[in-house]
């Protein structure tokens, strides 16, 4: 028989790691199962990982760089014992404990697991999209904002995200556009007021990218007026693409309670879901908050509840 | 600097690649790209574990020249030289299974 581990954690962002550190702590000896490298927010580390100044993370008073916070949170879980996996899970059964967590043909087992797999970034859909990704188009603004200098580019989007990007990018471009369907932004006020003040952004209102255009390149977009419904064509060299994420819930159809939005079912004020010994915590179950320091919290309640439960099941 | 790969630049890129007699994996990275990061202990690995193939970096930040005659517009982006000339573009950061399968023709 393998071994069977106390917790096995899958995903490592804020809110995996804190439970990675919460639950080495509490002698659990966790196995965190982090993800793949890859250059969209579903990789090891997660949303923090494309961002560059955390200007909000408490205990940082100058700001911290995204990936540099995410690295700190996974050499505390190391410190305390954490093991790591760098790998995506492939399936899962939590139908009976222990229970069996897949990654390819390796098998683990567990008596509890926490989930924190996240969210990843949306894309819009669009013919070209995959094809021009790396050719003018972006998933990652941090990554890129700086092949664009002196030129002329567009976000697509009217949230945090979408607002924070379009303030990184006038670092390098000539002119940003933010391209957003509604008449107002969904961001924070002090990131809106950054926006708005900043003499290279032009905020193109109810409007919407109905095509993508570039052969060998991207070239353009063709926007759309979400209220006269009139079509125009705006020339860019970059696109990047900032309109909200999903849950990462894939993985976990047909084996735990999704929310009619996706997200994973949290009993409230805990991190249980309806599988006794299945806890979850981070942007793969909050569909409101959604911030660093909220996953890492959640995490850490996750954590507790994982021991506590095990605790139960023992005495 | 990890054993078995080169930092290149402008000074030195186009003798370094024009004199291999093995195809040239280029790595274009940056301090401040996080999935370039990611892939950096995949490439270390990947430089003492295949003969075949030399590993290269070139930071984006200390040679845009190199970047823009390249036409790297996203990093992290791997290009495989070939007698010299490129032969293979990659963008993007990829798990190291992946990674291997797309550079498979050149091990």
């Amino acid at each position: 028989m393998k071994d069977i581990r106390d917790v096995i954690i899958i995903g490592s962002g804020p809110a995996g790691l804190t439970a990675a550190i919460y639950t080495a702590r509490a002698n659990m000896s966790p196995l965190v199962i982090e993800g793949e490298p890859s250059s969209t927010s579903d990789q090891p580390g997660g949303q923090l990982m494309l961002t560059t100044d955390v200007e909000n993370f408490p205990g940082f008073p100058d700001g911290i760089m995204g990936p540099e916070l995410m690295s700190n949170f996974r050499a505390q879980a190391s410190r305390f014992g954490a093991e790591f996996v760098t790998a995506k899970v492939t399936d899962v059964d939590f139908s009976e404990r222990p229970f069996t967590i897949n990654v390819g043909d390796t098998s683990y087992q567990a008596k509890t697991a926490i989930i924190s797999t996240g969210a990843q970034s949306l894309m819009l859909g669009l013919p070209n999209e995959e094809r021009l990704i790396g050719h003018g188009l972006s998933t990652c603004a941090t990554c890129d904002g700086f092949f664009f200098r002196d030129q002329e580019i567009a976000v697509v989007g009217g949230g945090d995200s979408a607002v924070e990007e379009a303030t990184f990018l006038t670092r390098f471009a000539s002119k940003v556009y933010l391209v957003h369907r509604r008449d107002e932004l969904r961001a924070s006020k002090i990131m809106c007021e950054r926006a708005l003040e900043n003499p290279k952004i032009e905020i193109l209102w109810n409007s919407q990218v109905v095509e993508i255009q570039g052969d060998e390149k991207l070239s353009g977009v063709v926007l759309q007026d979400t209220v006269t419904e009139d079509t125009r064509v705006l020339d860019i060299d970059g696109l990047f693409i900032a309109i909200g994420h999903r849950p990462n819930t894939d993985l976990f159809k047909g084996h735990l309670r999704l929310k009619d939005n996706g997200y994973l079912e949290t009993q409230p004020n805990t991190s249980y879901t309806e599988v006794p010994g299945v806890f979850a915590c981070g942007d793969v179950q909050d569909d409101y908050y959604r911030q660093a320091i909220t996953a890492a919290g959640s995490g850490c309640m996750a954590a507790i509840d994982a021991e506590r439960w095990l605790e139960d099941q023992n005495s | 600097m990890a054993e078995g790969i080169t930092d290149l630049d402008m000074n030195s890129f186009d003798e370094t690649i024009g004199s291999s007699d093995t195809p040239v994996l280029v790595d274009f990275w940056a301090e401040w790209c996080g999935p370039c990061k990611m892939i950096a202990p995949i490439l270390e690995e990947i430089a003492v574990e295949q003969e075949n193939i030399k590993i290269a970096k070139v930071n984006v930040d200390d040679s845009p020249d190199l970047a823009r005659r390249y036409e790297i517009m996203s990093i992290p982006a791997l290009i495989v030289f070939e007698n010299g000339e490129p032969a293979k573009k990659l963008i993007g950061a990829k798990p190291k299974g992946a990674l291997l399968e797309e550079i498979g023709e050149f091990l």
